[in-house]
């Protein structure tokens, strides 16, 4: 069993309020870092720890941390990004609705170590019951204390409140998001400059992630270096897998970084295997912006070695043989699963949520979605299969924000694993003819 | 981003100036300005034009949104450019029960597209329609963070996961008996995670 440092109580009835949330030792980490520690010690302690991002890029928190600008008079914000629409991942939904009161602890305690004293959590608008949870949450934080003025009778104050978004993918990016607070359209904006030094209303910010908050707690309350002997090199800590898709048992598991991806995959303790007694066919493990990889190479790098949960291990081998970590949606598919009608389902999304303001992202995620219609309604050719490949390859640098990369990359990873599925398709359509449907939910006559 | 813009309603000065919110609506959206640092009210537009959506029978129309500026002293324009980013938010009416079946990869892969067909068999409309007794409207939306109890839907708050067919149809003929409308500000909500 890997330690858990997240989700340890996450069975612990009424988890979920301040009374039994503090008896099994809850804002701990305010009363250390608010009474002992410096700002700077709490960074300090955060950069020791070797934590990264969990919102999918990875980059170390302690050091975007210390990027932030620290004019005098005027304020800085720390916003959580809530925003979770990554087509499977939904850990910081599970976190937030189990124990709210673990990322307001960490909302807390991040905001003493950056100096803000107004801070928001930006939580996506279908989420609305679960801003309703981490509203009550934050009153019962204020009524006892925790926030407000003058915490612990120290001289920090901080407010915080909720905002809920409205249904759009692109304001999970941090600029865009940082637009949606301001009450604006979610187009992300041109970097530099960087939030670090104009964010919200044009003051220095740092944008976090839930679970990248979330474990600012434990970071504190145990020490940096305790935390980064968990887990692998750079990939240290504790990571929320969001797991779905064709196996036993879809949930958050919250891993040691390092566990070897053929244990998560079927385990007990994890994935539980496939189900139905089908086999593996591939598997998207960092969400649906990741490569997607066949069965034999995300079990085992190219060199034969055995794949890992981590940043390093998951990504070995580039684009050409490995993956990502991105945010921990990991989606498994079984040996019945259509490549290219998953794809289909992918492209669909990238164009639906694409926020149009660069020609390549805006034209070419429709243009992939109708190629694989094309393709899915028994009508595509070879050509359009090389086509699909030059417009992914044509996206990939050339936009504002990485939504652009994060439609074409599962594009490529598509053709460059499974091209031969495409050319089946379009050799043989007749062999296209139940794949919009191929999983069936019990009890449904065919229409 | 929701490309919702076709459908806008002609505005109607007369009809505008008939708008109220009601009470409990004008003290939250008090509050929620409250959460903003003075001159920064505009922030609040979202969360404000959710609780206008929710009282103007779930959708937005142009005096609403116009009614919305005037609250947050801000142009009838920034808040039209919102309202239509924004895949929630309604530019025309819907029915009192918005079934919002998700259809993304971990989704279709557990079945989405059959809970689609048997709900557009059922209600004999197609992805997009309202029923002629206004009673639901059916929409595919894109991953709602319920991937792991997939297949899913949502109506107003709620989230309805790991459907079968026997599921859909008890939701549905509760929806009918209860008959009242579904907002996503509904302060009571069921879930399953
Ligand atoms: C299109 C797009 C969508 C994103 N969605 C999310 C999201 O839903 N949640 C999140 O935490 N980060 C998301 N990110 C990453 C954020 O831009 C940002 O890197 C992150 O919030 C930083 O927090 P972290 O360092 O704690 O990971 C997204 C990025 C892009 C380009
Ligand atoms: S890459 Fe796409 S989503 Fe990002 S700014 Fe450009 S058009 Fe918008
Ligand atoms: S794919 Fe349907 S909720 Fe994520």
């Amino acid at each position: 069993m890997g330690r858990k440092l997240l989700l340890h109580n996450q069975n612990v009835p009424g988890i979920n309020t301040l009374e039994v949330y503090r008896t099994h030792g809850g804002y701990a980490s305010v009363e250390k870092a608010l009474k002992t520690m410096t700002p700077d010690q709490v960074t300090e302690e955060v950069k020791k720890s070797g934590l990264r991002g969990r919102g999918g890029a990875g980059f170390p928190t302690g050091m975007k941390w210390s990027f932030l600008a620290k004019p005098e008079g005027v304020p800085r914000y720390l916003v959580c990004n809530a925003d979770e629409s990554e087509p499977g991942t939904f850990k910081d939904r599970w976190l937030m609705e189990k124990i709210p009161h673990a990322l307001i602890e960490g909302m807390i305690t991040s905001s003493y170590a950056l100096g803000a004293r107004l801070s928001y959590i930006y939580i996506r608008g279908e989420y609305f019951y679960v801003a309703r949870i981490l509203e009550n949450a934050i009153k019962e934080a204020y009524a006892a204390g925790w926030l407000g003025k003058n915490i612990l009778g120290t001289d920090y104050s901080l407010d915080l409140s909720v905002q809920v978004g409205a249904g759009a993918y692109i304001c999970g990016e941090e600029t865009a998001l940082l637009e949606s607070l301001e009450g604006k359209r979610g187009n992300p904006r041109i970097k530099p400059p960087f939030p670090a030094v104009a964010g919200l209303w044009g003051c220095p910010t740092v944008v976090n992630n839930v679970e990248t908050i979330a474990a600012v707690v434990p970071i504190v309350n145990e020490g940096g270096e305790a935390y980064a002997k968990i887990g692998v090199g750079k990939s240290t800590g504790t990571k929320l897998i969001s797991a779905s898709g064709h196996i036993n048992n879809p949930g958050v598991y919250e891993i040691e970084l390092g566990v070897p991806v053929e244990e998560f995959i079927f385990s007990n303790e994890y994935c539980g295997g496939i189900r139905n007694g089908k086999k593996l066919k591939a598997v998207v493990a960092g969400g649906s912006s990741v490569p997607i990889l066949p069965t034999d190479l995300i079990l085992k790098t190219a060199k034969g070695e055995p794949r890992l949960m981590t940043y390093e291990s998951l990504s070995d081998g580039g684009f050409q043989t490995g993956t990502m970590l991105g945010s921990g949606g990991f989606i498994v598919m079984d040996e019945d699963t259509s490549i290219v009608k998953n794809l289909y389902t992918f492209a669909r999304f990238y164009h639906h949520e694409s926020c149009g303001q660069c020609s390549p992202c805006r034209e070419g995620t429709g243009w992939m979605e109708k190629i694989l219609h094309k393709i899915l309604s028994g009508k595509g050719t070879l050509q359009d299969v090389d086509l699909l490949w030059d417009i992914q390859s044509k996206i990939e640098g050339k936009t504002i924000c990485p939504l652009g990369e994060a439609a074409a990359w599962p594009v490529a990873a598509a053709i460059r694993h499974f091209r031969s599925e495409f050319e089946a398709y379009v050799k043989n359509p007749a062999s296209i003819k139940d794949v919009h449907h191929y999983y069936r939910l019990h009890n449904l006559a065919e229409a | 981003m929701g490309a919702q813009v076709h459908g806008v309603q002609k505005f109607d000065k007369e009809k505008r100036q008939a708008i109220q919110f009601s009470e409990k609506a004008m003290e939250e959206i008090k509050e929620i300005i409250s959460h903003y640092p003075d001159g920064k009210q505009k922030s609040a537009v979202i969360p404000v034009l959710h609780i206008a959506q929710a009282e103007n029978n779930g959708w937005l129309s142009a005096e609403v949104m116009d009614k919305v500026a005037e609250l947050l002293k801000i142009k009838s324009i920034e808040v039209f450019e919102v309202a239509s980013f924004y895949s929630m938010f309604n530019l025309k009416p819907v029915g009192k029960c918005v079934l919002e079946v998700c259809r993304t990869s971990s989704c279709w892969l557990c079945g989405a597209e059959d809970v689609v067909r048997h709900i557009e068999k059922k209600l004999g409309i197609k992805d997009g329609e309202t029923t002629k007794d206004g009673m639901f409207t059916l929409k595919t939306v894109e991953c709602l963070g319920s991937c792991g109890t997939a297949p899913m839907l949502q109506c107003g708050a709620s989230y309805h996961e790991n459907l079968t067919i026997e599921k859909v149809d008890a939701l549905i003929d509760k929806y009918r008996s209860e008959g009242r409308s579904r907002f996503y500000t509904d302060k009571d909500y069921q879930n399953t995670l």
